[in-house]
């Protein structure tokens, strides 16, 4: 159910990919996505394909756990194929009511489904690949230099591993409570919108106490293992740039390059 | 085990063998209540005129119903709350100095109740390295901390696991790996042990009595007497006051002492007693399971 | 009123490759007001069989009737099974929400449909069940409460519910020796001024020796064993092989063992374990 989703779950190993540096991962996987947006054949598609599933077979993520992955938005993946699909105007092949099947349209539904498979495999392999540690601090390094103009980046990279750390804590907390609260004879799942947002109180309720109860128990933890924020801070994964880390980049400049190239002096344009 | 006689001796002594020296302890807080309508504000006296020192090296056990004072006391050992009159040296640093506070929270580190609660990392390794982190160790000896820290409570497989994934019990594992990786000298277990199954129970004790047997001060509040019989010395709680202090074996001698704070004496101490009543010499040092079956097995 | 299990499977997850079989044929009875006593591993489907008594899990196959009444069967109603099995879930001070503990208490009855006018006079009785002042807490925030006041207002919140079996997963976890004791005498009274059947999970063997009539062992997703309560405890090989261990008292002559003096007794009982010891050390009888 909702615990099984792994979409952007970290896949422990240790394969070369774990080990690139975790700016230099989200700077490729930035590039990446651009380089999706400049793409405007299924040539291009081919080309970027090439960096993502060396990456990807590089990275040691089984292929299953990637699709498990993908299935909560697969909904919306197929919702966009069937928009584009039909409501995309072009030269009718054929008509069922309102809907308009047009070539332009299958034309672009497999054109945007392909552009989005790619972005978030593109961007869930930064997350398989990266404990949420990791990315935040990547992060946080990036956006260092924005400090100067008042931007607690610390603070916020703290923040946002912390949340990574409960998410999981809260979700079963949830279920703990919804069950609770069904055998209290709590019913979530009839009647109208505003019964059932009413039905959410006594799930809501808890949780919020919960929630503040672990805010309060963290924080007094952290401060007693010497936590005072980002100042003399040092760190077991210390972040530096290395031989691996330039050659994926320059791996994937060299596809962005291809890619480039053909959008200028290709002719395989969007008909 | 063997028992540390608390020998009087100490206070002469040049070399600080007190880790912990308490004065004259008094914590107040505010307890805000809305009752029928009106905004009430009541002082409480969580702690009353509390002194006892702790020699450095000692398993110390505070026990106590909820209520009486004992988390309180604890979270004031190394500064998370600050006396409201009397104070607290540890290692000879008062903790409500500013300047000294991050050292007095390396000394004596903390493990909470709540195994959920007071792991900051999605990683295991993450997490037992936040201390030194904070503390600004280097890299190679925050590695070097780590690997030791997660290797004293047997978690060395989960390294790299998560810690949502683990039991309670692996869980406070992982929580006194944290602090050993900051080096303590002194560890303030705050009823780790109340939210965990009996596997998970007799895991934490088994680490806490090796660290003690290592040399690294403990104290333990807890709520289980059978845990407080494990340690060298005692200390009841009752109602912000000390009510006992003393071995295990003296401290569970005062059963109507006892009995009035609502505690039960421990099965061990129960069965020696029955025992001894009528007619075998059981010794009075026999407090745990192991002593008595020990002296069971040497009877005939 | 009676439960009878009948060979209940269970298994999460089911087709997934992770798919976990969490209840393996489990099958048991309870007659009239008895007191059950469940032990078992943390993982060992405790808390799965619970949920099943109470309709929250749907068994794969098997079925339990209550009272005569099949609760597994198609098409029930999810309110009759809670009208008649109650459940209290491990640290249930979590589950309390409203803004008195009045409105809390009355949250199930409601659910069940109950009257506005009896909900009153059933807050009142479960306030008291549990031993506490209707007239002194029930305009309180149950948020202001103590941890063992906030515990039994969560138990009373199930019991306003009236169920003839009430289910309490591990009711004194967390809980100081005093408030600790003070559970149990509750659950005494509850059992002796309802008369219906309860059922409790704990880890503490003292409690479950002293509470129950009978003691249902599960391991691994099955019973292991079901029966008397001392007929259980006497049985400490099997308790230890998939451990757990009998009475604390008992324990020791498993201890014993160890170190190799073998005191042959079935003693679950404090007392009856001091005279085999005693009858050992002064080299009576029941010795090798």
């Amino acid at each position: 159910m909702i615990r099984d989703i792994t979409l952007g779950q970290y896949y422990p190993s240790r394969s070369v990919i774990h080990e690139l540096d975790p700016r230099m991962k989200i700077i490729l996987t930035l590039i990446f996505i651009i380089q999706l947006f400049i793409v405007k054949s299924f040539i291009g598609f081919g080309i970027s394909a090439v960096p993502l599933i060396m990456f990807l077979l590089l990275s040691k993520v089984p292929l299953n756990y990637i699709l498990r992955g993908m299935k909560p938005i697969f909904f919306i993946l197929i919702f966009t194929f069937l928009l584009n699909m039909f409501m995309y105007p072009g030269d009718i092949i054929f008509t069922l009511g309102f809907l308009k099947l047009t070539e332009q349209g299958i034309y672009m539904a497999v054109f945007m489904g392909l552009r989005l498979t790619m972005l978030i495999i593109g961007s869930s392999l930064l997350t398989f690949t990266t404990t949420p540690i990791k990315l935040t601090d990547g992060i946080e390094k990036l956006l260092h230099p924005t400090k100067k103009i008042g931007v607690p980046t610390h603070e916020v990279a703290m923040m946002m591993s912390i949340a990574l750390r409960f998410i999981p804590t809260l979700i079963e907390e949830t279920d703990k409570i919804m069950k609770a609260q069904q055998a209290r004879g709590a019913d979530f799942e009839s009647g109208n919108i505003l019964q059932r947002g009413k039905a959410l109180i006594p799930i809501l309720v808890p949780l919020f106490v919960s929630a503040f109860q672990i805010a309060q128990d963290l924080a007094m933890a952290m401060e007693a293992r010497c936590y005072r924020g980002g100042e003399g801070r040092t760190r077991l994964h210390e972040m530096r740039y290395e031989g691996k880390d330039y050659m994926a980049l320059f791996i994937e400049l060299v596809f962005l390059g291809a890619v480039i190239a053909l959008r200028i002096y290709g002719n395989f344009n969007i008909r | 085990m063997v028992l540390i006689e608390k020998a009087c001796l100490c206070g002469y002594n040049v070399d600080m063998t007190e880790i912990v020296e308490i004065e004259n302890l008094v914590f107040e807080y505010i307890r805000e209540e809305n009752y029928e309508g009106e905004h009430q504000q009541q002082v409480e006296k969580a702690i009353d005129d509390v002194s006892f020192d702790v020699e450095k090296g000692t398993f110390l056990a505070i026990i106590g119903k909820n209520g009486s004072g004992k988390s309180t006391l604890a979270k004031n050992l190394n500064g998370l709350l600050l006396p409201t009159d009397g104070r607290i040296l540890i290692a000879g640093m008062d903790t409500r100095d500013d300047e000294l506070v991050w050292k007095v929270r390396q000394t004596a580190g903390m493990v909470f109740q709540n195994p959920d609660n007071q792991l900051v990392s999605s990683i295991v390794e993450d997490d037992i390295a936040f201390g030194p982190e904070n503390l600004g160790v280097p890299r190679d000896e925050i590695r070097r901390r780590v690997d030791e820290s997660i290797e004293a409570v047997g978690m060395t497989e989960y390294l790299l696991g998560a810690p949502h994934q683990l039991s309670g019990g692996q869980k406070q594992r992982i929580a006194i790996a944290g602090v050993l990786a900051m080096r303590p000298d002194c560890i303030i277990f705050d009823e780790p042990t109340a939210m965990l199954d009996p596997q998970g129970r007799a895991d934490v004790m088994d680490i806490i009595k090796t660290l003690s047997d290592e040399g690294i001060t403990i104290i333990l509040i807890t709520h289980f007497m059978e845990e407080a019989a494990e340690a060298d010395r005692v200390i009841i709680m009752d109602d912000g006051k000390i009510l006992l202090d003393g071995r295990p074996s003296v401290v569970f001698k005062e059963e109507e002492i006892l009995q009035n704070a609502n505690m039960e004496i421990p099965m061990a101490v129960d069965m020696a007693k029955r025992l001894r009543k009528r007619g075998i010499p059981v010794p009075d040092f026999v407090t745990t399971e192991e002593e008595l079956v020990d002296f069971i097995c040497r009877y005939k | 009123m009676s439960i009878q299990v009948e060979n209940i499977f269970h298994t999460y997850n089911k087709g997934n490759p992770d798919e976990k079989v969490a209840l393996r044929d489990v099958s048991f009875n309870i007659e009239d007001g008895e007191i059950l006593g469940v032990i078992g591993h943390t993982g060992s489907g405790k808390s799965t069989m619970l949920q099943h008594l109470n309709g929250l899990l749907k068994p794969d196959s098997g079925r339990i009737v209550i009272s005569g009444t099949e609760i597994t069967a198609q098409g029930i109603k999810l309110t009759e099974i809670r009208k008649r099995v109650g459940l209290v879930f491990q640290y249930p001070e979590y589950q309390l929400f409203e803004e008195t503990v009045a409105k809390d208490i009355a949250f199930g009855p409601k659910n069940l449909g109950v009257k506005a006018e009896e909900i009153e006079k059933t807050v009142r009785e479960s306030l008291e069940m549990v031993g506490l002042s209707y007239d002194e807490l029930s305009e309180r925030s149950p948020f202001e409460l103590s941890g063992g006041q906030k515990r039994r207002v969560a138990i009373a919140g199930v019991i306003a519910m009236k169920p003839d079996v009430l289910i309490l997963d591990e009711p004194t976890s967390g809980l100081d020796p005093f408030a600790h004791r003070e559970v149990l005498n509750m659950i005494r009274k509850i059992h002796r001024e309802s008369s219906g059947i309860i059922i409790f999970v704990s880890h503490n063997m003292r409690d479950i020796a002293a509470m129950s009539d009978k003691v249902l062992v599960m391991d691994r997703g099955s019973v292991l064993a079901f029966g008397k309560v001392d007929e259980i405890f006497k049985q400490r090989k099997m308790l230890r092989n998939v451990g757990l261990s009998t009475t604390p008292a008992a324990a020791l002559f498993d201890k014993l063992e160890d170190r190799g003096v073998k005191i042959r007794s079935d003693a679950v009982h404090i007392d009856e374990v001091e005279e085999a010891i005693y009858n050992y050390m002064t080299g009576g009888e029941n010795f090798d």
